[in-house]
This record gives structure tokens, C-alpha cells and sequence, in this order.
């Protein structure tokens, strides 16, 4: 901040601080040449006006926050931002020019937010480590964890903050959503796949058959193949026009249609279905393609708090 | 000035007011409008694209700032739900800034790529559907209406030259053929996956 600024910012404070004390000085004198308590030699519509001093207590407060005034501008930073006050105050770093920066100054800040942060992490970091990591100070293994009561239920706790708007409270998912409680798994159930679909994101995409298939009857013919992978009655001549085509599917799905987790294509011969398993769904799925993103937290969350969630999904396969 | 001229002249004396009351913004405000931190871009800022311009207007639109702020104080029990507090240099080229002042629902400052596009469409269709708890009302007629862009390219170079926003002449010529044909909807969501890009 310019001298310029300091300048301005000082001058104006001081002329409203001196001018509300002269102010309040000379409202509080006799001028009118009227003793106190007479009556003023003006009416208006009859009501008369005495000449009463201001109350004392009332101009004793004003007194008293014209000192504050001056107290508290020197306790806090009021004419420059370079200067933080007699108390050392700031907010918060309000000049990072990115996170790298920000995550930098956080290390020596002492501003408000940044003391709150620290607080709190002396508060709850033990009891945090204890949950999450071994005593060598690396990751306690998923699987140990999901076995810990009390870390599955922070687990739980992260879960519904962050993950319950699209997986849903019960961790059962919905439509484009998947469950996460049963044992099947696009991407793998593994307690490290896991975590790592938590930390970095999926992207699954399934591209738009419909001119590749031939159409609508082309389309028609894969559904009904499909359909019948998982048990489903169909027309047998359709299902076997539709098995030819299905080689192009195979690429991502298997040649047996159970899917690949490498890939995060769905198993089709189970009866699960991440869109719909009703004729219309599956065919719209063919036709037009589905993109099923799962967002990366491992920015948003820390991967701490990611290892827990983890904790906790892996648990809900593993309960029954 | 005797007190009793003052007091009988109701033009004087609201100008002896408006002189009395600028004092806090004299002091307070001006100097804003001269800071580094007020006017400089962070680093990792970069300018709305066309559709996420005109999904930026379709919020306006529907009112959506009446209701959810854009603006993360420096609390921790804000921080930890939200991400980063909010810093001036990441809203020097909204023009109006969308802050907002209620919460009825959650800060969207850094809502982006939090949830899938998906998600967002059936969130936004009929929000009980994915959060059941929620008092949202639903927008489904995002769905149906079409943006024509023909007001997109008048949009970016107003932002460009009036308020210093650096978008170059090849984004300002494919401003119309980036939104045309978009619903509603597919603007909307991108500019929600844009909030809180550059500190992310």
C-alpha cells in the first residue's frame, strides 16, 4: 500500500475522531443565551422546546468510544495494510496469487484463520493420526482399517459429507450412480483401487453405437443379446444377430461380456445394472453412449481423509 | 453556522449529511479500488469461455444467487466443507461479482468439478432425486431451451473492453458458433464446473 493511501487513510480517521470530540464539545456548551431548563423562544404548533442539557451518562459514552476509536486503531491495522497493529492481527493471507503460494505461507501465518487451523489441528491431528497411520508414520493398510470400528465410522462420517450426494446416504448409489455395497465393481473392489478411484478420478465412457450397429434395428439386435447374457428371455433371432455384432463390444467388455476392470466396463452377464436394466435403458445406453465421471478428491480432501473413506467403502463389500 | 440555520434549511442540511457520511467510504472503500489485491488476476485465473459466459447469465437468470453465495470466508468451519477461502484477485474480472449474501443453500465458490455433469443435469432437473433432504426447486425447463448465441460475442468483447478481461480476437470470432445449439442446461453446468478453477 502507497504512502499515498496511508496518508489518505490517516487523515480522514483523524478528522472524523477530532471532529466528533469538537463536535460533541461544542453541543455540549450553553450558546443559546436561554438558563437551563427555560423554555425556548420558539414554539412549534404549540409544543415549546426547554433548553435541557444532554443527558450526562449519554455524553459520558461518547466520550468513552471516541477513546476506543483511538485505542483501537493503533491495536489493529487501520491506516496501512503493512502495518498490522499493536495486537499483530490479519485476518487471513488475502495476497496469495495461487494455492502453491498459500499452502506455503500457511506454514509460518499467524493470522486468525491460520491459529484456528492450527488449534484445531493439534486438537484432532492425534487422534487423526492414530486412526490412519502405523507408528513407522506410514498408512495403517486399508484392510486393517476397515476392521477399526471407530476409523470406519470417521470413514463414514467423510463419506456422508462428500460422497452421500451422489452414492447416496445407504452407499447404494442410483441411476449413473453406482452402489457401493454390493460386490460388483466397474474399476475393481481392491482396497487400493479403491482409494485410487477416490483420489484420482474415473472417467468411463462409453461411445455412440448407434451408427456402427446399422441403426435402430442393429441396436435392437446387440440389446437383445445382451439381455440374454444375464439370463433374460429374448427373441433367439435377435439375440443371434446380435452375438455377431458383439465383437466390436467385446473390445471393451470381454468376449464373454464380464466386463474389465482395467478399462471400467461393466460385467453385462450379472444383473446389475449401473443405467437401467429395462429393454429402453439398455438400448438408449447402446445407442447414444453414457460418460460416468467420478470426480478426484485428492486436492479437495487431503489424501488422509481419502484413506478413511476408503476405510469405509471397502468395509460395506466386506460386511456380509 | 448557527444550528438553527442548518436546521431550516433541508437542502443544506442533507448535503452536510452526504459530506458527514462519506467519511467511512472515503477511507474504506477508495483506497480498494487502487490495490494490488483487489485488481490483479491470481495467478491460475483464466476468462469464462463463451458457453460458460452465457451459463454465468442463465444464473443470473434463474436467480440462483439469491440463495447460494460465492464467497468462502476465512473460517475453518467453512474451509473444511467448502476448500480455500475466497481471495479478491480470483473476482476481479466478474463483472457483476455473484458473492451473494444468503445461504439458504451451500457456497458454490468452488463447486466446480466437484460433481459430475450428470450429476449436476439431475440435480438440476429435480434435486430430491440424488439429495433427498434438499429444498431446491427444480429447473427442468433448462433442458429444453436452446441458446441461439447471438448476443455471446457482444458479451465477450464488453467484458474485454470495458473491463480489461483478455480474451483474444480468435475467442471473441467463435463466440457464437461455441454456444449455438447448447441448451440451457449444458451452459449452466459448465460454468458451475469453471467455479473456483484457479485455486483448485
Amino acid at each position: 500500500m502507497s504512502l499515498f493511501w496511508t496518508i489518505w487513510i490517516s487523515v480522514i480517521t483523524l478528522i472524523v475522531v477530532i471532529g466528533c470530540a469538537i463536535l460533541l464539545r461544542l453541543t455540549s456548551r450553553n450558546d443559546t443565551g436561554v438558563p437551563e431548563g427555560e423554555p425556548m423562544p420558539h414554539t412549534f404548533d404549540g409544543i415549546q422546546e426547554m433548553n435541557n442539557p444532554l443527558p450526562k451518562w449519554w455524553v459520558g459514552l461518547f466520550w468513552f468510544t471516541i477513546v476506543i476509536a483511538v485505542i483501537y486503531s493503533f491495536a489493529f491495522p487501520t491506516f496501512t495494510a503493512n502495518y498490522n497493529g499493536l495486537l499483530n492481527w490479519t485476518s487471513s493471507e488475502q495476497s496469495v496469487m495461487n494455492p502453491e503460494e498459500s499452502a506455503e505461507l500457511a506454514k509460518t501465518s499467524q493470522s486468525q484463520y491460520q491459529r484456528e487451523m492450527n488449534a484445531a489441528d493439534d486438537k484432532f491431528g492425534a487422534v487423526f493420526k492414530e486412526l490412519a497411520y502405523q507408528p513407522s508414520g506410514e498408512y495403517k493398510d486399508l484392510t486393517l482399517i476397515a476392521k477399526d470400528p471407530e476409523a470406519v465410522k470417521v470413514g463414514q462420517r467423510l463419506y456422508l459429507q462428500n460422497c452421500a450426494q451422489c452414492h447416496g446416504s445407504d452407499a447404494r448409489g442410483s441411476k449413473g450412480f453406482p452402489n457401493l455395497t454390493d460386490d460388483d465393481w466397474l474399476y475393481g473392489g481392491e482396497a487400493e483401487t479403491i482409494k485410487a478411484t477416490i483420489m484420482h478420478g474415473r472417467n468411463g465412457v462409453m461411445a455412440a453405437w448407434k451408427d456402427v450397429l446399422g441403426g435402430d434395428q442393429g441396436v435392437t439386435e446387440v440389446a437383445s443379446y445382451v439381455l440374454q447374457l444375464s439370463g433374460r428371455r429374448v427373441n433367439a433371432i435377435e439375440a443371434q444377430a446380435g452375438e455377431e455384432k458383439f465383437v466390436i463390444c467385446a473390445a471393451c467388455h470381454g468376449a464373454d461380456g464380464k466386463g474389465n476392470h482395467a478399462l471400467g466396463a461393466p460385467n453385462l452377464t450379472d444383473k446389475i445394472w449401473l443405467y437401467g436394466g429395462s429393454r429402453k435403458a439398455v438400448e438408449d445406453t447402446i445407442a447414444n453412449g453414457r460418460n460416468g465421471v467420478m470426480p478426484a478428491w485428492a486436492k479437495v480432501l487431503g489424501e488422509d481423509k481419502v484413506h478413511l473413506i476408503s476405510a469405509f467403502v471397502y468395509s460395506l463389500s466386506q460386511e456380509k | 453556522m448557527k444550528h438553527e440555520f442548518i436546521e431550516k434549511n433541508v437542502g443544506l442540511l442533507a448535503i452536510l449529511i452526504i459530506v458527514a457520511i462519506s467519511f467511512g467510504g472515503l477511507a474504506q472503500i477508495t483506497p480498494l479500488l487502487f490495490q494490488k489485491e483487489t485488481n490483479e488476476p491470481v495467478d491460475t485465473l483464466r476468462p469464462y469461455t463463451a458457453l460458460e459466459m452465457e451459463g454465468r447469465d442463465i444464473y443470473i437468470k434463474e436467480g440462483c444467487h439469491t440463495c447460494h453465495s460465492q464467497m468462502i470466508r476465512p473460517f475453518r468451519a467453512e474451509t473444511e466443507r467448502y476448500g480455500h477461502y475466497s481471495v479478491a484477485g480470483e473476482h476481479v474480472w466478474e463483472h457483476p461479482f455473484l458473492w451473494g449474501s444468503k445461504r439458504t443453500g451451500p457456497d458454490l465458490a468452488r463447486v466446480g468439478q466437484r460433481y459430475s455433469d450428470a450429476w449436476h443435469e439431475v440435480h438440476l432437473i429435480n434435486p430430491r432425486d440424488v439429495v433427498p433432504q434438499s429444498n431446491m426447486p427444480g429447473f427442468p425447463w433448462l433442458m429444453e431451451n436452446v441458446l441461439t448465441g447471438e448476443d455471446t460475442q457482444r458479451k465477450l468483447e464488453i467484458f474485454r473492453d470495458n473491463f480489461g478481461v483478455p480474451y483474444t480476437d480468435q475467442d471473441i470470432a467463435g463466440a457464437q458458433a461455441a454456444v449455438e445449439g447448447k441448451t440451457e442446461m449444458q451452459a449452466l453446468i459448465a460454468y458451475l464446473q469453471s467455479l473456483g478453477h484457479a485455486f483448485q
